[in-house]
């Protein structure tokens, strides 16, 4: 029972890990500090803007394969998986 | 060839395919009909997915949406892709260990509560069928925009080819047909946007382009078009212009209500384990994002190229905008649906399309007003191959692809609809011992009576279609995100807790947007005019769903602290569907 509390433990933890990011790259970057990054400019693109409209939409895509990632060696560690 | 015998050809070699595709994927069971056997493959659920999702908003409207907004539409962009993060993380991989058909039957079970379960379907229902009446007039709009039929017939046409796949398949027809679609609104949203970053910016990937510089040397084409548009009296494309609570705000709603709708949730009840949930959310995603990163480009590109479609020359002087006679024939053909509209206001014959910035110089100019006086955004992404000289058959294909999107996204809300009657209701409520093949006729019969309701609306709209956008997001991410969500991560959240929750939470959403936009829209009811001012704190009705959220989960915290904890069971519940062990072993496909 322990084991299944220290897995959840650890989910949680990764979990809000990735939900960190994810209000980053598109609360933070995107909207809240769109102003300042817009005066850095990456070849045609001011970044603030790069964020809200790409940049966001990639990482979180990375983010979900990152946490399923995470959550095989997880599962397997706490020897909950499926097979 | 004609254009309009390509879109028949075209759209008819389309419609062949998926009646091909249902033919092949009849189902005998519940199982089938529900979840597809939990068979699917996760890369191919995820296509599905892309399919389910992507609506004729998100393949007609979207871009048009962006280019009139510019950053302001960022809102739409993020919110619908990063509710995906939280469905990955915070509801998916639970829900399909738990197994069962439906959203409301998870709710009803984990909260052991009819009263959950009811308020869950009704919401469900509202959500989804107030969501295909969109979908079914985005079919009719392409059919007589493309196909030159009137709008019954179109409508008809689409209603009779969902019919035929998703009451003989159900879920596995829907499956196999929104695999197909995806392909087909993908190609023909990806292949006039490589058309037109090429034409614009020499590079052929349209995300790579919108960063790119101009051919013609002018500098890089988003500096381009802040420049055109300052000039003619618009506000900057890349900038800021709604207030940042507003935007976080909406965006937050969409999130939570993309993570919410029941039609996006119950396709990953269909993949074989736990650890597929995850990965083919993933996979949805990156297939969305395919759509969702080309549209910033499209929306760019279209607004540059109609600015210079009209101001040919110099601003103000006498030659510098286009003569009204040598307008180009994609003008002509979309004025005659009324979507674009010119008034000559100063008489001379030509095109004058500014902003308000341009207010002090219109004396100068000789100008009486904006000219342009309606430019329907829907057109952007309709009209952008003809207004980049783009053949025949890539108009053509887009009609399909625009077809593609209302019918797959029609499909998938209908199965969500009529699964949630057939075995929430009827076998849930009314006929418990009810065998599983009359469920499975008790599934088909509420699918085509679910088919018949939305042509019906359909074909008489009410006059709230246009509103009730907001309304599904709204209910869903006030009433089924956070109870999920609570469901899942609290074992705390008690009967009482949650139906509380979820009733405080639509309550004060459903009376947050009828204030501005009147009693169930009924138009002149409403208390205040829906404008920036008269808003609480300057939340807009669209964003006030994740304060309804907000609102749901305080109330529902507060209540179970004072009510009796779940029972023994419920707890064990929901340990069980933490850890992935155990989950039902998958069907033959």
């Amino acid at each position: 029972m322990s084991d299944v509390a220290a897995y959840w433990r650890e989910n949680i933890r990764l979990v809000i890990g990735c939900i960190i990011v994810w209000f980053i790259v598109s609360y933070g970057f995107g909207i809240l500090l769109v102003k300042p990054l817009n005066t850095i400019q990456i070849g045609g693109y001011k970044l603030g803007f790069w964020f809200a409209q790409q940049g966001s939409l990639y990482i979180f895509v990375a983010l979900i394969f990152f946490y399923a990632a995470r959550m095989n060696v997880l599962d397997r560690k706490y020897n909950v998986q499926e097979d | 060839m004609e254009l309009r015998t390509m879109t028949f050809l075209v759209v008819g070699f389309t419609f062949a395919l998926y009646i091909i595709i249902a033919i092949r994927s009849r189902v005998a069971t519940t199982g089938e009909f529900y979840v597809a056997g939990k068979g699917v493959h996760p890369v191919l659920n995820g296509m599905a997915t892309g399919a389910d999702w992507m609506s004729a908003a998100s393949f007609i409207s979207m871009a048009g949406l962006i280019a009139f907004k510019g950053y302001d539409a960022s809102v739409f962009l993020m919110g619908w892709t990063g509710g995906y993060v939280l469905l990955a993380m915070l509801l998916a991989p639970y829900l399909r260990k738990y197994g069962k058909y439906t959203v409301p039957s998870f709710i009803g079970d984990r909260f052991y509560s009819r009263t959950a379960r009811v308020t869950a379907v009704l919401c469900l229902i509202i959500a989804s069928l107030t969501y295909v009446i969109g979908q079914m007039k985005g079919i009719g709009v392409a059919f007589s925009r493309f196909l030159e039929v009137s709008f019954e017939v179109g409508l008809f046409a689409g209603m009779g080819i969902v019919f035929i796949y998703a009451v003989l398949g159900g879920m596995k027809g829907v499956t196999n047909t929104q695999i197909a679609q995806y392909c087909v609104l993908i190609f023909a949203y990806t292949v006039p946007a490589v058309f037109i970053s090429l034409q614009l910016t020499g590079n052929p990937v349209p995300q790579l382009g919108l960063g790119s510089a101009m051919v013609d040397g002018s500098g890089y084409m988003l500096d381009k078009l802040d420049l055109v548009l300052t000039d003619l009296g618009f506000k900057e494309y890349t900038i800021q212009k709604g207030s940042t609570l507003n935007i976080m705000l909406y965006t937050l709603s969409l999130m939570i209500g993309t993570a919410g709708l029941p039609h996006v949730i119950i396709r990953f009840f269909t993949v074989p384990r736990v650890r597929d949930a995850r990965s083919s959310v993933g996979w949805a995603l990156v297939f969305i994002a395919i759509l969702y990163t080309t549209a910033p480009a499209v929306g760019a590109m279209a607004r540059l190229n109609l600015m210079n479609t009209i101001q040919i020359g110099e601003i103000g002087s006498p030659t510098g905008n286009l003569e009204y006679d040598k307008r180009p024939s994609w003008f002509k053909n979309w004025e005659k649906t009324g979507l674009l509209k010119f008034e000559d206001k100063n008489g001379d014959g030509r095109i004058q399309y500014y902003g308000p910035g341009l207010k002090d110089k219109e004396d100068e100019f000789g100008w009486k007003g904006n000219e342009m006086v309606k430019v329907d955004r829907d057109i952007m992404v309709l009209a952008n191959p003809e207004i980049a000289n783009l053949p025949n058959w890539v108009i053509a294909l887009v009609a399909a692809g625009g077809i593609a999107a209302a019918l797959s996204t029609a499909a998938g809300l209908l199965l969500a609809i009529s699964s949630s009657i057939s075995h929430d209701l009827f076998k849930g409520m009314m006929m418990p011992d009810m065998s599983d093949k009359t469920e499975l006729m008790t599934g088909r019969i509420a699918m085509a009576g679910a088919i018949c309701v939305a042509g019906y609306f359909g074909l008489h709209p009410p006059g709230f279609a246009a509103q009730v956008v907001a309304l599904a997001f709204g209910l869903a991410a006030s009433s089924i995100f956070p109870a999920l969500m609570m469901g899942i991560f609290s074992k705390k959240v008690n009967r009482t807790g949650a139906t509380s929750g979820m009733l405080c939470g639509i309550g004060a959403t459903l009376v947050y947007i009828f204030w501005f936009k009147g009693w169930f829209f009924v138009p002149g009811t409403n208390m205040l005019p829906n404008t920036p001012d008269n808003w609480f704190l300057g939340i807009s009705p669209e964003a006030f769903g994740s304060v309804g959220a907000a609102i749901n989960f305080a109330v529902a915290f507060t209540v179970s602290s004072f009510t009796p904890a779940p029972p023994e069971h419920i707890q064990h519940l929901v340990e069980d569907i933490r850890i992935p062990a155990g989950s039902g072993a998958a069907q033959d496909h």
